[in-house]
């Protein structure tokens, strides 16, 4: 049988997904189903002086209505933060804390403050207008850069500082600015961003009073964790009593990693009414409610010597999480993002200091790259600008600073396995025909066009992730993922997995991996994933882990079913263990060519007694049964990286401005299916590009937002690209037997930084994300102004 | 949702005599179901138009485009006497928002409306159209009283559109990258007598730039355009543009679509 990793096998998910036979949870109706629709703070920053119920509990079909002091007086837990960070000085962070539903204050728009239940959503939503709640308005924080010195908003956080956290060495870097050349310094706004998932957010708890039993219907990326937080932390219901199920769920981007209140709401209230429970968010709620990404300002140095090679670096940061610590919150502008602030480069000395602050908007979290787009964007505009200033070319000074022995260690954290950035970056060169800019650019200003070109050499650590080393930076919990494969008697398979898929293909993938382990034919193997009945404990997907982490687990699980077939072959076989050899899905020995398939061996595993001719198949003291479990923890993260060229064409009479070419190469190692790899990295450009040139999630200065629909807020869409040209290089991967390092999020951490040095490239100044058509024309034209009166 | 009567009019007559204070009719819907659904506004009784067969279709005489008030922007874009006539109308309609409003959306909703940024009232300024309604005919100059308000009386139907076909026109837009709908558009269109410079999107209601269609009736050629003041001062700012900005564009479109004519 031929192998199928490597092969551009469809998609075995979308028949379902694109004729419309996905089940997703908002399809999902319970007997006896209400309906909630949540009562929301319409200010950034109150106090909740009163909840007045008593009109609305009388408007037609409202069932029930609950408030934070509900919700209190049953002692339902708040929402937490995963990750403990800690100060510089040592000192632990300080987070709010996060009911469910608002006690006494709100702390942005959108903030959860009670929720009507009742027997239509129609009739939730018009009880939800005529619950009376009293504020008295605060003076809203907003803005990310003036959040220390504005008004306080907690009681017990003074500046509004979460933590002030530094990784790397102060004085290092400081004795390395001394001997520079020169320093190259830059300062950034990372904009923040609303994930969009296609699906909004959903939640369904049914409850069963006889069993005292919930099943939670949920949007997650990751059901193990949703419910091990809402019964160990909101004490919502004990574990086993507890069924979280994540069906088809439309786009995650990292929205939909962790329970928010709305999923813990609706199991706590199914229980308390003894009736199923469901929301399901409107755009509008997406928009105001899915945690958001990115919103970091920084300053950022780099020392450098005349020839281009590096000395030293360092980032300041201020990063806004919100009005709450989520999650993955803490973690995000730290852990996932300090690491990777020096790039793929030789970078003898750096430090990262982040400065995390709450606001009154609503929480960020990770989104698609979480703190890896944010570290590549300051570097590879910063390492831009210091070609510039030097004279160099861009793709020079890179090659100068690039590692070429590895295992590489780096200054910060990382000990990076693999790679080859000199052929990666060679390649895209090759590929984008840089050679041929100049004429391209001609031929642009010949039609009255500005062209610019720009590059961008990224790395990221995935595969997330070791879970000593995490657990040890601070996380509440390991990282890594399990695998059960089972088969059934009659011989097909079902691989259960810990990991989800809502968009990325896992079916596929991973029945690829396990039919080339295993000899069955891809057909007779089904991927099952998002229920906590089913699998065992697994911690979803995110961070570009699901393949690299989870992946590996199957092959883990296939190995232990392939030792328990050689055993019990070997019985069949009349011959010793170690002379029983697999492959193809065959168990052979050599010496007398006798076999038996993997399903027969599993159907004699299934049938251990004595039947007619045939004698028990199972060695002395061999369990029945073919199913395996196995959990992988890797030895370290995985290390994709790879070079990005952009080009751009810009209208300077309008400043609208089109990305015409863009060339992505990437090493993720190997890669198991092209086809979901290639749809993996164009999403992440779309999303990328988006970025730099699109989307922008305004908040004014009261705190409300102001692009909270897709007729304000701007999407990518389809005709706002060009054809990519996508190529890879491979060095695989060593920290796991697959070779795989992940590439889910490569798209959206390369291109921001392509495009936006393409863009400057090619208008001669500095500009910050989006580069909108008015703030292109403007810089443009004060640049020009600019030069004509120096000259 | 607040619920509402639903009612499909078999003529004009019925149209009209369901309508009342708390009533809007259904053509696309592409504005009045978004606003109910986001409780922007909320009728009694919604009258669907979409079934009166005399209200849509598209006729070409020797001087003028009749084009009926429910049909939609599709059928605007492709049709081929459109395109002849006025080939830049059929641009226009080409370039509202995205296939699944133009598949539904329509110029007598679009034209009722008055969106501040929408297409279709620049067209009607520059190509001197006359709105044709239930009980009276409308020149466009008259018609577009502000934002999103006409001179239509309560209940009063658009029946048709009748645009006088120019020697030359060109129409310039702008689209704001998340919506679509014209940020800054200019149409410009020569007629025997006088050229219109009609702009959308940059103030709070379409409008016919007298200084520009003067400067370009006296030499048609965009040059002209250099010599014209744009003032930023009543024009519109937001999250997606600055007046001085849309001033610019403007100017920048006026020259782009005489050039383009
Ligand atoms: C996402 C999106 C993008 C858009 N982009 C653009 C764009 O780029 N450019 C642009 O110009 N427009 C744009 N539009 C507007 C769209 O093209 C429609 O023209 C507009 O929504 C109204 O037309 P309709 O047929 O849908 O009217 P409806 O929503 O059915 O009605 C709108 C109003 O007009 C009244 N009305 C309708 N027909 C008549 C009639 N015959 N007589 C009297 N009153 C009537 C109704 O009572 C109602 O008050 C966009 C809309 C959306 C949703």
């Amino acid at each position: 049988m031929a192998s199928l990793v490597g092969s551009r096998v469809e998609r075995k998910e979308d028949k379902k997904l694109l004729t419309g036979r996905g089940k997703y949870t908002a399809d999902v109706n319970f007997v006896n189903q209400t309906f909630a629709y949540f009562v929301r703070s319409p200010h950034a920053r109150a106090q909740i002086k009163k909840v007045d119920i008593t009109k609305a509990m009388k408007a037609p079909g409202v069932v029930s209505i609950l408030t934070g002091a509900d919700i209190a007086n049953d002692k339902i837990g708040g929402l937490i933060a995963g990750w403990r960070i800690k100060s510089e000085d040592g000192s632990d962070m300080k987070v709010p804390a996060h009911p469910p539903l608002a006690n006494d204050t709100v702390n942005y728009v959108g903030d959860h403050v009670a929720v009507v239940i009742a027997e239509s959503l129609d009739e939730a939503r018009n009880a939800a207008e005529i619950v009376k709640v009293d504020y008295k308005i605060l003076k809203a924080v907003v803005d990310t850069k003036d959040a220390m010195s504005s008004d306080q908003i907690y009681k017990d956080i003074p500046k509004n500082l979460c933590f002030d956290w530094l990784l790397g060495d102060r004085t290092k870097v400081k004795e390395a600015f001394e001997k520079a050349d020169k320093v190259i310094k830059i300062d950034l706004i990372n904009n923040r961003l609303v994930p969009n998932a296609m699906e909004p957010r959903a939640a369904n708890a049914d409850y069963n009073p006889s069993t005292e039993e919930i099943t939670l219907y949920t949007t997650s990326q990751n059901p193990h964790l949703a419910r091990i937080i809402i019964s160990a932390f909101n004490g919502v219901a004990p574990e086993n009593k507890l069924r979280v199920i994540a069906p088809d769920v439309g786009g995650g981007f990292g929205s939909k990693i962790y329970p928010y209140a709305e999923e813990v709401v609706c199991s706590w209230a199914a229980k308390k009414i003894e009736r199923p429970v469901k929301w399901v968010a409107d755009r509008t709620e997406s928009f105001l409610s899915d945690c958001h990404g990115r919103d970091h300002v920084t300053h950022a140095e780099l020392a450098v010597k005349n020839d281009g090679t590096f000395l030293g670096f360092k980032n300041e940061t201020i990063a806004n999480l919100g009005a709450y610590a989520s999650v993955f919150g803490t973690v995000t502008p730290t852990y996932l993002f300090g690491p990777c602030a020096t790039g793929v480069y030789k970078m003898p000395a750096a430090y990262t200091n982040v400065k995390a602050v709450f606001t009154n908007t609503a929480p960020v979290d990770a989104y698609r790259g979480a703190g890896r787009p944010e570290a590549t964007y300051t570097i590879e505009t910063l390492v831009e600008k210091a070609a510039r200033e030097l004279g160099m070319d861009p793709a020079e000074i890179r090659m100068k600073n690039f590692p070429t022995q590895f295992p590489y260690q780096q200054t910060l954290v990382h000990s990076v396995d693999s790679g080859d950035y000199v052929a990666g970056l060679n390649k895209a060169m090759e590929l984008a025909d840089y050679k041929g800019f100049e004429k391209r650019k001609r031929e642009s200003a010949s039609k009255g066009k500005l062209r610019g070109i720009g590059l961008c050499s990224y790395f990221e650590a995935c595969g997330i992730a070791p879970s000593p080393v995490v657990m040890m930076l601070g996380c509440g919990i390991g990282l890594w993922e399990s695998a059960e494969v089972r088969f059934n008697p009659t011989g097909n398979v079902t691989v259960f997995t810990g990991s989800h898929s809502h968009g990325q293909g896992h079916d596929t993938t991973f029945a690829q991996i396990a039919a080339d382990q295993l000899g069955v034919p891809i057909e007779n193997i089904e991927i099952s994933h998002g229920d906590t009945d089913k699998g065992p404990f697994g911690y979803g997907t995110y961070g570009s882990r699901s393949l690299t982490v989870g992946g590996t687990a199957i092959v883990k699980a296939c190995d232990k079913i392939i030792a328990k077939g050689k055993r019990v072959a070997a019985k069949m076989l009349e011959a010793s263990v170690d002379d029983v050899e697999f492959s193809n899905g065959e168990f052979v020995v050599a010496k007398s060519n006798k076999k038996k398939t993997i399903g027969e061996i599993a159907f004699a595993c299934y049938l251990p007694g004595t039947y007619g001719e045939v004698k028990s198949p199972l060695p002395e003291g061999e369990e029945p049964g073919l199913k395996e479990t196995s959990f992988f923890d890797p030895a370290n993260f995985s290390f994709p990286a790879g070079s990005h060229i952009c080009e751009v064409e810009v209208d300077p009479d309008t400043g609208e401005t089109k990305v015409v070419k863009y060339t992505a190469i990437d090493d993720f190692g190997t890669i198991i299916n092209p086809l979901v790899v290639e749809g993996q990295v164009h999403g992440g450009l779309a999303q990328g590009i988006g970025q730099a040139l699109y989307e922008n999630c305004h908040y004014d200065e009261t705190g409300q937002l102001v692009t909270a629909s897709y007729m304000d807020y701007t999407m990518p869409r389809a005709d706002n690209f060009p054809d990519f040209n996508l190529g890879f290089t491979c060095t695989p991967a060593t920290s796991n037997p697959l070779g795989t390092k992940g590439c889910g999020e490569a798209g959206a951490i390369a291109a921001p930084p392509a495009v936006m040095n393409a863009v400057m490239n090619a208008i001669g100044t500095e500009i910050s994300m989006p580069a909108t058509a008015e703030k292109v024309w403007k810089a443009y034209n004060q640049n020009k102004k600019r030069n004509s009166e120096a000259a | 949702m607040k619920t509402f009567n639903y009612h499909s009019a078999k003529d004009v007559k019925e149209a009209s005599k369901l309508s009342s204070s708390n009533s809007a009719y259904l053509a696309g819907g592409m504005t009045t179901i978004p606003s109910i659904k986001l409780g922007l506004a909320s009728y009694r009784d919604v009258i669907d138009i979409k079934g009166i067969k005399s209200l849509s279709g598209i006729k070409v005489s020797g001087k003028s485009v009749k084009i009926g008030a429910t049909t939609k922007h599709v059928e605007v874009a492709k049709s081929k006497d459109v395109k002849k006539a006025i080939p830049s109308l059929s641009a226009l309609a080409e370039g509202i928002g995205d296939p699944q409003v133009r598949n539904r959306g329509t110029i007598g909703g679009s034209i009722a409306n008055n969106d501040p940024s929408a297409d279709y009232p620049s067209a009607c300024i520059a190509l001197n159209a006359v709105i044709h309604t239930n009980s009276r005919k409308i020149e466009a100059e008259k018609f577009f009283k502000g934002m999103f308000e006409t001179a239509l009386k309560s209940g009063e139907i658009i029946e048709a559109i009748e645009f006088s076909i120019p020697q030359k026109s060109n129409y310039q837009k702008y689209p704001n990258p998340a919506s679509r709908y014209a940020i800054v558009g200019v149409y410009v269109a020569k007629h025997k007598s006088a050229v219109n410079v009609a702009v959308t999107g940059a103030k709070s209601c379409v409008y016919n730039d007298k200084d520009l269609s003067k400067a370009l009736s006296n030499n048609f050629s965009s040059s002209s355009v250099d010599a014209v003041r744009i003032s930023s001062s009543e024009m519109n700012s937001d999250v997606h543009a600055s007046a001085e900005y849309r001033a610019n564009m403007v100017k920048v479109f006026a020259k782009k679509a005489v050039e383009a004519c």
